[in-house]
């Protein structure tokens, strides 16, 4: 992961996100193809949602290796992606897209970087936490936690009716199941949370000549 | 033949008829389903925005319960399927993450050595019984019935599993077999949005809008899914699909066990056509008297 250069020197806070990056894309497999994109849009052409975006993925691996990661994580972009991995099976160079923005949206949620107005962070705590105290997910309690949370309280309202339907058709239960090894889950859980931090800060390494092409190089 | 069911969180609620319909469809192929005993949620497309390691980790526990029982896993849900051949490729490829994911399983006295295939559904009837075997125990003809096959982005990506990444055949095949005839339908595998209906619902709408417009544009009787989350996007808000784009978009959407089922001569409501959102027009329904 060393080899992921960062052009010049950096201001302190963007050295800290960028070290908050390396060390997410350190635990995605093949994390460090990132570094052979060619910038040629495949991503951003075969990308369903792109029109939706502030930054196409292209952009944010261009905004990256421009030292800008604090904008990429302020973006809609990470937010925005549905995961349906159109971008990673196309990219000539094989960089895992899909799984790129999901280190930015931990490392975002990590920062407490969240945009209010797209509040999709809520629903991802609020599906992590249903699974820790279930085992399973609790649609019901998900999704009024995350109206609640992203203050969209008339989005609730609007989908009463729906709620209302799914309830008389026994598609939404009211109350979570829980699973009998649910203890045992919180063990695993509790012991893979201990081993995800990363043991040691991932270095940066600076180049301080010329930025270009040699700084892409690996 | 026997096989381990994983049925995910989706199929025990929301996606209901699905769980149903698959059930009663390997019954009526001779196949059997073996629930697996306390399965936990795969983490699905959530979880692994959130913690790498932990996601694996929880997802492992179901393969982990798996291995024990010696059978292939069957996952309907595209989210289960995806997460779970995802968590088993990486750890067999990156020993230092398989380490890792194994001492987190220590910690309930498990340990998962890699053996398990997850497989789905489709392809399973495809490739263990056969079409033509199939066919053959077709107590309906799906004859005069126009339908558009969507198989949804996560049943065939991100690595290459049973089928074509771009445009799957599987289940056009199988349904031509039974009668059906297929319209041109080049969204096979595009985006419904997913979560997004909940978070960004203008851009799930668009997505859907455009999934609904070139199916009935093409002249299908109804959309036939593999996935949960594609089926409820585009069955449940046809409501608000038609106000705000001003046309009727209103179109059953059935999942590929349901229609699978009718033409094995299982009624109606064995196959949860009952538990639609959408209005499920006489045209599906009289395939079932």
């Amino acid at each position: 992961m060393a080899h992921l250069e960062t052009p010049g020197t950096l201001p302190a806070r963007e050295s800290e996100l960028r070290r908050a990056f390396l060390s997410q894309v350190d635990i995605v497999p093949g994390g460090e193809r990132l570094r052979k994109c060619i910038q040629c849009g495949t991503c951003t052409g075969s990308c369903p949602v792109s029109y939706a975006m502030d930054l196409s993925p292209r952009e944010v691996i261009a905004r990256f290796r421009a030292g800008d990661i604090e904008t990429i994580l302020r973006s809609r972009t990470i937010w925005i992606c549905a995961s349906c991995y159109a971008c990673t099976v196309r990219c000539p160079v094989e960089i895992r897209i899909t799984d790129l923005l999901y280190a930015l949206k931990r490392v975002a949620m990590g920062k407490n970087i969240r945009p209010r107005q797209f509040p999709v962070y809520a629903l991802s705590e609020a599906f992590v936490r249903s699974v820790k105290w279930f085992g399973r997910n609790y649609e019901m309690g998900l999704l009024a936690e995350f109206f609640l949370r992203s203050f969209k309280w008339i989005n609730l309202l609007k989908m009463a009716p729906l709620g209302l339907k799914m309830l008389k058709t026994g598609r939404l239960g009211l109350f979570p199941d829980r699973i009998a090894g649910h203890a045992d889950l919180k063990k695993i859980i509790a012991r893979a949370e201990e081993i995800e931090q990363p043991r040691e800060p991932v270095p940066v390494r600076t180049v301080t000549d010329e930025v270009g092409y040699k700084a892409i190089q690996s | 033949m026997e096989y381990t069911y994983y049925p995910g969180c989706s199929l025990t609620k929301t996606s209901k008829p699905y769980d149903l319909s698959t059930r009663a469809v390997f019954k009526a192929l001779g196949l059997g389903l073996h629930e697996l005993e306390d399965w936990n949620c795969c983490g699905a497309t959530v979880y692994m925005s959130v913690k790498e390691t932990v996601s694996f980790s929880i997802s492992a526990r179901n393969l982990a319960l798996a291995e024990k029982l010696k059978r292939d896993v069957v996952a309907p849900c595209s989210a289960c399927y995806l997460v779970l051949n995802k968590t088993n490729r990486f750890l067999r490829e990156l020993p230092e993450l398989n380490a890792k994911v194994n001492d987190a399983l220590s910690a309930a006295g498990l340990y998962y050595g890699g053996t398990v295939r997850v497989r789905h559904p489709l392809e399973v009837l495809v490739n263990d019984l056969g079409i033509d075997a199939i066919a053959k125990k077709a107590r309906r003809s799906l004859e005069g019935l126009k339908i558009a096959e969507y198989y949804g982005c996560q049943i065939v990506r991100p690595q290459r599993g049973f089928d074509d990444m771009e445009f799957p055949q599987t289940m056009d095949q199988l349904f031509e077999a039974l009668g059906a005839e297929n319209v041109y339908y080049p969204l096979k595998v595009r985006c419904c949005g997913g979560m997004l209906m909940t978070t960004a619902n203008d851009v799930a709408m668009k997505l859907c809008h455009d999934l609904i417009a070139c199916a009935q544009g093409n002249g299908a009787d109804c959309i036939v899914t593999t996935c949960p989350l594609c089926q409820m996007n585009l069955a449940a808000y046809q409501d608000q699909l038609s106000a705000k784009f001003g046309e009727d978009m209103h179109m059953p959407i059935l999942w590929f066990t349901e229609l699978l089922g009718l033409a094995l001569g299982l009624d109606a409501k064995t196959v949860g056509l009952n538990a639609h959102l959408e209005q499920i027009p006489e045209k599906i329904l009289s395939l079932a008297a």
